[in-house]
């Protein structure tokens, strides 16, 4: 018996002191510096990157109050009552369906960044194109030459063209001087300096990953082409361009994306007519300080915007992109 | 070279001219003795003496180098982690999740980064008492987050065309995996993390839309005072400061080119 | 290199002077790497099947094998890169399950020789030395020999990508030999030298390891670089080992159609087996329009379909008939390929079987040419075919 006893004591015993074993030696081989490189940043996206989106549209569904957060608790928790009370409200949303001015504004964002990577594209392609096609020792100077505005503030660059378009403004000046017009146009405060604005601010997005597709591009194949009888033009449009696909869309990803959400451009170059989603968003949080629609609006612009963006993106292979 | 039309180089001039058009006008009118900016009173370097006797621009200038320098570390040190973990560390679980959010940054537009940060960080702030008020800490925060997905990317791309038989002839050699990253990985993607860095101080320095969101009244970062300024109008002062920005700017780019330049040619050599 | 050459170089390496036995032919040694059973598995793709393989000490050993073969995955299993699906791996008695890249008595050669682009030429050398902890001075010197050995004693303070093709492999390799590791792994050494340096470096190689005694493992695609390199060659197909032999054996005996066709070039005849004997067999091939005799006996059924192949340097041709009947066909020049050293025919046979034959040019002037569409006979001795089953 007591042998018995004794042995159902050591084996307990024994269990307890492999389990105990069992971890040491798990914490032994557990890879602690592979464990913290990837939870650290992981960590740090999760609490700074996505749970905000999660507190976004937890707002969005509450209601503009007057207090300090300017919003109503979703929750109303009573302990001694013993009552939980759920207000979700869709009004946000309702309200964002119903006035035309937000899908006006969505419209409207979206139009003026497609026409803008358009006219990006074109004024990128032959500056990329020469500097793809130029002698070796040049290509790093020019190449400098389209990145270095790119590291300069890009807000004093809008600015700069603030000086330039304005009544008064240079370009003005030399359109009269040159007598090819007579009276200062109207250029600041349109959608014609928002255009020029974009176009200006992401050029060189646009330009580098061109450059690197045209770059690639083997200088044979428009000789082929002209030798099985193209013309420039031709060979142009059927054997540079094709080639050049994926740089036309890994660029034009690089300008239409911060387009769309654009605040700054708009602010300053723009009259009070552009209407732009982002700078609605800003109006709505500082000056009309309604928390709880600018998080709705910045739902809706994520569901519909961003998320389709980054679906397309993740298609067409990422790396390529940047 | 017969392939260059005159078309090509044309339009490919007036594009130059395009980019560096309103570059040149902001550098020429810093110069400018008049206070109208439109008309030309002479040269003359007193809106840079102005420029140094302006407190409100001076401070802010040094709280946005300061922020800029915190979180492009931060971001460094956290983007080469995310870097590493996606494209060293094999399958792991929520890696997909994870690779969305490194990525997500960069597709985001800057409104919805701003209002989501600062939403987060009223609504810790009443759950927590953390972060107490808004200011220097959560722009920190909000810079580091954005840099991050940044860093990450460019030093992932530099891992991925890395030869991985460079970190197996290591640890060949006897190097642990600790050693390894330190003694070779660590040099070999130096470029990508001195370019992470270079471009996280740019953005940092360079953000007006998330800084608004998440910085407190006190704490204005020099990109909020210049558009304040800039809103009423040109002013003289913001060239001459555009000006030196630019000066400091053209000479680290070419630097930065330079020594890029030399650690691209070894690598390239090595890996023919 | 064409077979005539191959053959001979093979009888240089393979006939030992000394009568001893080398260690593979004595049954009692014991092998220096054991490799038992080891499968490799990704997802479905199996790389590895079942390997099992004895080297020895001292024994350069060459994995011969296309790409996609597994030579390369078992290759990396030895260094630790890559953990066996099942089987074991032993090195000097030590099972390897386990242990870890770093720590392993092995080191290896890399294809891309992986030399440390940010580091210089001596501080690559040293890099495996540090990690051991040696001192100072300690290194200094190993290095300074390591870089003698190879050569390169006045290039120490270079940097990698300052080095020509030729000089980054000898660094590479000093660098692989410089801890004395048990085992040297070479992952195609001589893969990214042109044809003369390749020649040069190949006895280089075999100098270092006669003089080091270390054993080599080497993993190549280039049949002629396992001739000349290696103590016994393994050649792997589809993930198995399917024959290990002395380089001499492999391409006078090879045990299979693969093996045949994969080491040098070889005419296969198709046939059936009249007659099954102890020590010869004869076939009756209507490719080759006659009967094939071969002196060494096989195990088949009676009936059974083979292949006889037929090395294109064994056989003779003829204007004349010549006396024999068996081990004779009659044919037509098709094409002419003179190559200097010697010549390649092809031949159509009557049954449209066509057949390469090479005839070294052993004088400048050997009298009336052979020229297309002469009709000529080919024969060969008893003792140049061989029969396989598989």
């Amino acid at each position: 018996m007591s042998s018995l006893s004794g042995n159902v004591w050591l084996s307990g015993f024994s269990n307890w002191t492999a389990r105990i074993g069992m971890f040491l030696k798990f914490a032994k081989n557990f890879n602690w510096g592979r464990f913290s490189v990837i939870s650290v940043p992981y960590l740090w996206l999760a609490i700074f990157f996505f749970i905000p989106f999660l507190v976004v549209f937890k707002i969005s569904l509450s209601e503009s109050a007057i207090a300090v957060p300017p919003y109503s608790d979703l929750l109303d928790f009573n302990l001694e009552e013993a009552y939980l009370n759920i207000k979700l409200n869709l009004g946000n949303y309702i309200y964002l369906w119903e006035d035309s001015f937000y899908l006006d504004a969505y419209l409207s964002s979206i139009k003026i960044a497609f026409f803008s990577t358009i006219f990006t594209l074109i004024v990128a392609f032959p500056i990329a194109y020469l500097i793809a096609r130029s002698d070796q020792k040049y290509r790093g100077i020019l190449l400098a030459l389209v990145i270095l505005p790119f590291w300069t503030s890009f807000l004093l660059r809008v600015y700069a063209w603030v000086g330039l378009l304005k009544k008064q403004g240079l370009v003005n000046e030399v359109l009269m001087s040159l007598g090819i017009i007579n009276e200062p146009l109207t250029m600041l405060q349109t959608d014609f300096a928002v255009y020029i604005g974009i176009v200006y601010t992401y050029l060189p997005f646009m330009i580098l990953p061109l450059y690197s597709a045209l770059e690639k591009m083997d200088i044979s194949l428009l000789e082929a082409a002209e030798d099985l009888g193209a013309r420039p033009i031709q060979s142009f449009f059927m054997v540079t361009i094709p080639l050049a696909m994926p740089g036309i869309i890994a660029g034009c990803m690089l300008v239409f994306i911060p387009a769309v959400g654009e605040y700054v451009i708009p602010a300053l170059l723009g009259g009070s007519d552009t209407l732009m989603i982002g700078r609605v968003l800003w109006d709505e949080f500082s000056l009309n300080r309604d928390w709880p629609m600018a998080s709705a609006v910045a739902t809706v612009m994520l569901v519909f915007l961003v998320l389709p963006i980054m679906l397309v993106r993740n298609k067409s292979g990422k790396d390529e992109a940047l | 070279m017969k392939r260059r039309s005159i078309f090509l180089n044309t339009s490919a001039s007036l594009g130059f001219i395009f980019l560096y058009a309103p570059i040149i006008s902001l550098i020429v009118y810093s110069f400018n003795e008049s206070k109208l900016v439109t008309v030309w009173g002479g040269w003359s370097i007193k809106w840079y003496g102005e420029l140094f006797k302006n407190d409100q621009i001076m401070d802010a200038a040094f709280l946005s180098l300061k922020i800029a320098f915190i979180s492009a570390t931060l971001a460094v040190v956290l983007g080469t982690m995310a870097g590493f973990a996606l494209s060293r560390m094999g399958r792991f679980r929520g890696k997909l999740l994870f690779s969305g959010w490194v990525s997500a940054p960069l597709v985001m537009p800057e409104v919805i980064t701003g209002l989501s940060l600062l939403l987060l960080f009223v609504a810790l702030e009443s759950a927590f008492g953390w972060p107490a008020g808004r200011g220097e800490l959560t722009v920190i925060i909000a810079h580091t987050t954005f840099c991050l997905a940044y860093v990450a990317v460019i030093v992932q791309s530099r891992l991925v065309v890395l030869d991985d038989t460079l970190e197996e002839a290591a640890m060949d050699l006897g190097a642990k995996p600790s050693t390894l990253f330190f003694l070779v990985t660590l040099p070999l993607i130096s470029p990508a993390i001195i370019a992470g860095w270079l471009l996280s101080f740019t953005l940092s320095l360079d953000d007006l839309v998330i800084a608004s969101f998440v910085s407190g009244p006190g704490d204005s970062t020099l990109p909020m005072v210049i558009f304040s300024k800039v809103r009423l109008g040109v002013t003289p002062e913001v060239n001459a400061l555009a000006t030196l920005m630019i000066a400091i700017v053209a000479i680290g780019v070419v630097f930065a080119m330079l020594y890029m330049r030399k650690q691209n040619k070894m690598l390239a050599a090595a890996q023919e | 290199m064409s077979a005539p050459e191959l053959k001979s170089t093979i009888t240089g390496v393979a006939n030992p002077v000394n009568t001893e036995l080398p260690l593979w032919k004595q049954p009692d040694a014991t092998p220096f790497v054991r490799i038992e059973n080891i499968t490799k598995k990704f997802d479905d793709f199996t790389a590895v099947d079942n390997v099992s393989l004895n080297i020895y000490k001292k024994e350069l050993f060459c994995l011969l094998g296309g790409s996609g073969s597994g030579k390369s995955t078992l290759l990396r299993m030895l260094a630790g890169f890559e953990n066996p699906t099942s089987g074991r791996i032993i090195i000097d008695g030590v099972d390897m399950q386990g242990i870890q890249p770093w720590n392993r008595p092995v080191n290896m050669m890399f294809q891309s020789y992986a030399l440390f682009p940010h580091l210089s030429v001596a501080d690559n050398v040293a890099f495996g030395l540090r990690r051991q902890g040696a001192n100072k001075h300690d290194v200094k010197k190993r290095v300074a020999e390591m870089l003698d050995m190879v050569q390169l004693g006045h290039l120490g303070k270079r940097k990698p990508h300052q080095l020509s093709g030729g000089q980054r492999q000898r660094v590479a390799l000093a660098r692989s030999l410089v801890k004395r590791p048990k085992l040297l792994l070479l992952d195609e050494p001589l893969g990214a030298l042109d044809k003369k340096l390749r020649e040069e470096t190949q006895f280089e190689i075999m100098n270092i390891q006669e003089d080091l005694g270390v054993t080599f493992v080497v993993v190549t695609h280039d049949q002629e670089e396992a001739m000349t390199l290696a103590t016994r060659i393994g050649v792997m197909n589809q993930g198995l080992i399917v024959q290990t032999d002395e380089p001499h054996d492999v391409y006078e005996y090879p045990n299979s159609r693969f093996v045949a066709e994969f080491i040098g070039s070889v005419n296969m005849l198709e046939g059936f087996v009249t007659e099954d004997n102890v020590d010869s067999v004869r076939i009756d091939s209507k490719e080759a329009g006659c009967t094939l005799f071969v002196a060494h006996g096989i195990s088949c059924a009676p009936q059974q379909r083979v292949h006889v192949a037929l090395r294109p340097e064994k056989i003779k041709m003829t204007r004349i008939k010549p006396t024999q009947d068996e081990n004779c066909m009659k044919g037509e020049i098709v094409e002419i390929a003179y190559m200097g050293s010697l010549s390649v025919f092809r031949i159509r046979l009557q049954s449209g079987k066509e057949i390469r034959v090479t005839q070294p040019n052993f004088a400048r002037d050997m009298g009336e040419r052979f020229t297309w569409n002469e009709q000529v006979f080919l024969s060969w001795d008893v003792d140049s075919s061989v029969v396989l089953t598989a």
